[in-house]
């Protein structure tokens, strides 16, 4: 109970940081005429390291503190940033992908979904969004520089949320390969027990 | 036990979906003076302290970065800056004449003043945040109703309209950018016949407004200035002080003016790289003010 207590604190500490640095400092820097988005790159690192519940929570947690910092419509960013937490939470649950880059997929994934789908909540809520060249340009470059801040934020996401994890996913892998454990086909005698020539 | 986890699962990303939408519906009908917007408004009311530290602190990083940025457009902002000061050169020997004129003739018939920009009260304010996305177009500032900062003030940046005050707090206000979808200005270009349309912002595009309801024989041309057409009628008068700078015609096809009776124009302000700006408070507020509609 404890160890859950200290996630959930890290966790809040850690979307009210990222939404601050990323409204005070990061939004008001341009590269190629768009800025960074942290956001959706933190909730898909807190998704693939704690799981999706902590993921779809994190998200919601940290869309809602987006829309109330920017005095937006409430619930706009959340519902966006619910299924980046709980799709990359369950891709560590299903499949925990252990390839270093990942985090770089899934970062390009979070932010153009996020692109894309406010794009279709706005025309849902009435704005008249001519899909303009520009704007499908303009998701595209924020896409790729946020490709390019995955790993460095997941590490940093990671360092905050890792030592209060119940059970580390490297760790377990680490100890998983040592012990033998993950496949039995690595060890066969282990498996079917000790066998003599003639048996 | 895995039924049972899989459930609980399922119910809790059901239960933050549903919280969402039951807030984006509620908050999306509300007036502003909503216990949901007053509890928004609380929160930046906290948090702005802590904004305005983070920006303050981190703004050596904002400096590094925005330096390599001017410096990778140096070169062309250079060239065409050379060349507009040449042009503007020329444009403001004519205009101080013509300024004397004018002075003297307003004199002469007792033309009223009272919308002008004189009669506000300037009022500077550093950006502390900054919507992201595309799609809202607001920036939150250090000045709020303590410094004077009203509903609806006009704020300009880069000597030009970027937009007007649309929440204000003792301590903070949020600016909506004229790039905002909810946006409209009465806009006059400085062409011979002085004509002016509603300018409204292409959505999706941040660097671009229309200038729509022109007359479509209007003698306008790319690069001429638009400024704020302000209008006053007994005691209701328009938001932004006449003869506000806005930004410049874009390029354009005669044909889309003739038909579509709009012009593009390029606003003045560098809306994305926006640090100081000014908020343009009355002096005496005993006028009803008026907006446009986009």
């Amino acid at each position: 109970m404890k160890a859950h207590m200290k996630l959930v604190w890290r966790l809040v500490a850690l979307a009210l940081l990222t939404v601050v640095v990323q409204e005070s400092a990061v939004s008001q820097i341009s590269i190629f005429g768009v800025s960074a988005d942290l956001t959706p790159l933190v909730v898909m690192s807190v998704g693939l390291l704690a799981g999706s519940m902590p993921g779809a929570i994190m998200g919601f947690g940290t869309g809602l503190l987006v829309d109330t910092v920017l005095v937006q419509t409430l619930g706009v960013t959340s519902l966006l940033y619910i299924p980046i937490g709980y799709w990359a939470g369950r891709l560590r649950e299903v499949r925990d992908p252990a390839h270093g880059l990942i985090p770089l997929v899934a970062g390009a994934a979070a932010t153009a979904f996020v692109g894309l789908g406010m794009t279709v909540i706005q025309f849902l809520l009435g704005v008249e969004s001519p899909v303009s060249l520009l704007l499908v340009q303009q998701i595209f470059i924020t896409v790729l520089v946020n490709t390019l801040i995955a790993l460095p934020v997941y590490a940093l996401v990671r360092k905050v949320v890792a030592p209060a994890l119940p059970d580390d996913p490297r760790r377990r892998r680490r100890r998983a390969y040592t012990t033998g454990g993950l496949s039995p086909l690595q060890q066969p005698s282990k498996r079917l027990g000790h066998m003599t020539r003639g048996s | 036990m895995h039924d049972k986890q899989v459930r609980r699962r399922r119910a809790v990303l059901a239960l933050l979906v549903g919280i969402s939408l039951i807030l984006l519906t509620a908050y999306f009908g509300e007036s502003p003076s909503s216990p949901l917007h007053n509890v928004q408004r609380g929160i930046v009311e906290v948090l702005s302290p802590v904004q305005q530290g983070a920006s303050t602190v981190l703004s050596p990083v904002k400096d590094v970065a925005g330096w390599f940025s001017d410096t990778l457009n140096a070169k062309s902002q250079r060239d065409q800056l050379r060349k507009q000061v040449d042009n503007l050169t020329k444009e403001v020997d004519l205009y101080r004449q013509q300024a004397t004129i004018t002075e003297q003739l307003e004199k002469q018939i007792k033309l009223d003043n009272s919308n002008s920009i004189n009669t506000y009260q300037p009022v500077a304010a550093d950006v502390i945040g900054r919507d992201p996305t595309l799609w809202y177009q607001t920036i939150t500032i250090d000045k709020g109703s303590d410094d004077g900062v009203g509903f609806n003030d006009p704020v300009t940046g880069y000597g030009a309209l970027v937009g007007k005050v649309t929440t204000v707090d003792p301590t903070v206000s949020i600016v909506t950018l004229i790039t905002d979808h909810t946006f409209g200005v009465a806009a006059e270009v400085l062409d011979a016949g002085g004509d002016t349309g509603i300018l409204v912002p292409a959505v999706g595009n941040p660097n671009q407004l229309l200038l729509q309801d022109l007359p479509g024989h209007a003698p306008i041309q790319p690069g001429l200035p638009v400024v704020a057409a302000g209008f006053q009628d007994g005691s209701l008068s328009s938001l932004y002080p006449a003869g506000i700078p806005i930004g410049q015609v874009g390029n354009f096809n005669t044909n889309e003016l003739l038909s579509n009776q709009q012009v593009p124009v390029t606003p003045q302000a560098d809306l994305r790289h926006l640090s100081v700006v000014q908020v343009l408070t009355r002096l005496s507020n005993n006028t009803a003010r008026a907006q446009v509609g986009p």
